[in-house]
């Protein structure tokens, strides 16, 4: 094996590409938590999207019109979970699987023609004069417009939650539903926003994992990715920044097992296959240890039925 | 606008209407999702529901395999409902029958080709016990350090799938197989098949187990202490705790007794129908187990049935996909949308809804 044939620059770069679809679902899930809601359906909603993403890419030839249908495509399935569970006062849990199996089936439906397609191509922003600096440039500022998207809706999200009038509101509506509705707040209808602003981020996620990151449809292939959000969600302790980190370094550890499969390391695929997810354990349980009993962080309502008795 | 009312007590009426209702509705919508697939919905509804039981040329065959389909899921949803009563959620059964899979399969390998007859037991024994351990994963570190079971149970699941690959391709590949991934075939190794018990249906002791598992369960939840304490767990954990009930203890119960069952089930499946330990061992009986386990309504004999009605899709689905050519993932569409309407039916079940006037 050679270590050399790694180019440290280019590996940050795709490490950026390959956590992308992390950051932009975790994002959306962080804000479901927020409001109170708990929707293991992301997996879900990344498939979805990144099926319907990937048929209108190749329709219409434009990966950006594609991710937008993307979009809608992951709101339009976490209505329906918003539905489920904030009028038909569901078990949140079990809708979320409920969701994420549903996914599943109809991206595998909808995708089958598309099998071995090729995606349209995806052109990348350099930023002027700061991507022509050696090493940072290639690493940071040679990306496409969504990868930029994602690093600004870190920003704009962390904003939305601390600074905004909104965001407070929202997060009373996720710590104590029972005060925000007492004080006047419209716990479902914020809750319904939030939900399908959820969605339509995991949809773009999933997006952009058939369109840029891999890019082909195969059935199946988040392979756990909107799984990993949730757990990075966790293992932010609810924080937009940390949560960017966090995708950093399991997208990190996802570029490091597939570069050291190319260059033909002598370990097992399937040892080098299972990194992330042994990675995800393992940081769950570091993040778990390190809080033990104090507050986690996560909403005080967090995966609780809302009813309205008056 | 509507108005909810908590009923006080859940209508019984209602809760064996709701999974009722819910199959009647996935039929219908499944029905209209089958004409946009360009497939006459009248003859597949017929071909899921009907022809597997009722058919001359098909019940013959489809019957006994109902059964076959039906006992992993019953026994996986048995394990898995004790959990979702206490509000632990296991949703990584999947991985835990394909563990329980390869170490008995493992361990049965490496006897080969001696013949006694404690293998068999052993082997189920070493199964149950693979699946058990896979379990004890996210059950140590959710009561040492509080990791949510949800994630870890889930993240095991792909972990497992890759050390189903590594025993293809590897550790367990048949070395008479020329090559082939894939472990030899446990059903021509008399000491380790788990061959059928009635002659010419493939009916194994696995459907037999799953039956007296029913029973087991019945007894253990509504007949014994443990299953009381396990639903107050999760109706009332203050409660729980004031009564002085160790929730710890019942955490790891919950989790390592599905991940047994679904070991039990994964070392059945592998020595009887499945035959080998191969890349595409796993079938996903863990994740439709959930929802068998909500479709019985985590009651017993509820999933008895609800496994014999989820089978019944598998069964039909295949011959939908033989006879109409309707893709695979149909099926799956078909499971998740039941598992939408069912959950929503839930609210009839608790609320009484009126309509609010005007004031």
């Amino acid at each position: 094996m050679d270590l050399s044939e790694i180019n440290f620059a280019v590996l940050v770069a795709s490490l950026i590409v390959a956590s992308t679809p992390l950051v932009l679902a975790a994002l959306g899930e962080l804000i479901v938590e927020k409001s109170g809601v708990l929707n293991l359906g992301v997996e879900g909603m990344m498939i979805i999207g990144a099926v319907t993403g990937f048929i209108v890419g190749v329709e219409t030839g434009s990966a950006y019109i594609g991710m937008m249908a993307a979009a809608m495509a992951g709101a339009l399935l976490s209505l329906l979970f918003a539905f489920i569970i904030l009028i038909m006062q569901a078990n949140q849990v079990a809708s979320g699987l409920a969701l994420t199996i549903f996914g599943l089936g109809i991206a595998a439906l909808m995708g089958h023609p598309y099998t071995g397609v090729k995606s349209p191509q995806i052109s990348t922003i350099s930023i002027p004069f700061i991507s022509e600096i050696p090493v940072l440039g290639t690493m940071f500022f040679q990306h496409d417009l969504i990868v930029y998207l994602s690093l600004i809706s870190v920003l704009v999200i962390w904003y939305f939650l601390n600074r905004m009038r909104a965001g407070l509101i929202l997060r009373s509506v996720g710590e104590d539903h029972d005060v925000a509705h007492s004080l006047g707040y419209r716990v479902v209808t914020i809750r319904f926003l939030a939900i399908t602003f959820g969605g339509a981020m995991a949809g773009v996620g999933g997006g952009y994992l058939s369109l840029v990151r891999v890019p082909q449809w195969t059935e199946g292939m988040t392979a756990g990715a909107g799984w990993i959000a949730l757990a990075l969600v966790v293992f932010s302790g609810w924080r937009p920044f940390r949560l960017l980190i966090g995708a950093y370094i399991f997208g990190g550890i996802t570029i490091l097992q597939l570069n050291l499969q190319a260059i033909g390391v002598n370990i097992n695929i399937a040892l080098l296959s299972m990194a992330p997810y042994l990675a995800t354990i393992l940081a769950l349980v570091v993040i778990s240890m390190s809080r033990f009993r104090g507050n986690r962080g996560a909403p005080g309502c967090l995966g609780r039925s809302f009813v309205k008795i008056t | 606008m509507f108005k909810l009312i908590p009923r006080e007590n859940v209508s019984p009426v209602l809760s064996l209407l709701g999974p009722l209702f819910s199959v009647g509705l996935t039929m219908i919508v499944g029905g209209i999702l089958f004409y946009f697939l360009g497939v006459d919905p009248f003859a597949a509804i017929k071909m899921i529901f009907w022809d597997p039981l009722m058919s001359e040329t098909f019940s013959t065959y489809s019957i006994p395999q109902i059964f076959i389909k039906g006992a992993p899921l019953i026994l996986i949803a048995l394990g898995l409902s004790v959990g979702f009563k206490a509000n632990v959620w296991n949703i990584g059964a999947e991985g835990q029958y394909i563990m329980g899979a390869i170490f008995g399969a493992s361990f049965a390998l490496s006897l080969y080709p001696l013949e006694s007859i404690v293998i068999f037991p052993a082997m189920i024994l070493i199964g149950v016990i693979g699946g058990c351990l896979w379990s004890i994963i996210p059950a140590f570190l959710k009561v040492k350090f509080q990791v949510n079971e949800i994630l870890v149970s889930l993240m095991l699941v792909y972990v497992a799938e890759q050390i189903l690959a590594l025993a293809s391709l590897g550790f367990l590949r048949n070395p008479d197989g020329a090559g082939f991934p894939g472990s030899r075939n446990l059903n021509q190794y008399t000491s380790a098949s788990n061959a059928e018990i009635i002659v010419g249906t493939g009916i194994h002791l696995g459907v037999l187990l799953s039956l007296l598992m029913v029973i087991f369960f019945y007894v253990l939840l509504f007949r014994h202490s443990l299953g009381f304490k396990i639903k107050l767990l999760g109706n009332s954990p203050k409660a729980s705790g004031f009564s002085g009930d160790n929730s710890n203890k019942l955490i790891f119960l919950c989790l390592t007794l599905s991940g047994s069952l679904a070991g039990l089930a994964g070392i059945m499946e592998v020595a009887g129908p499945a035959g080998q330990i191969n890349i595409d061992f796993n079938v996903g009986y863990g994740f439709t187990a959930i929802i068998v386990a909500f479709l019985g309504r985590l009651n017993p004999i509820g999933i008895f049935f609800a496994g014999i009605v989820m089978a019944l899709t598998y069964v039909g689905g295949e011959l939908t996909q033989f006879m109409l050519n309707l893709p695979a993932a149909a099926i799956q569409v078909f499971q998740g949308m039941l598992l939408f309407f069912l959950l929503s039916f839930d609210l009839f079940v608790h609320y009484k809804i009126k309509l609010k006037g005007n004031k």
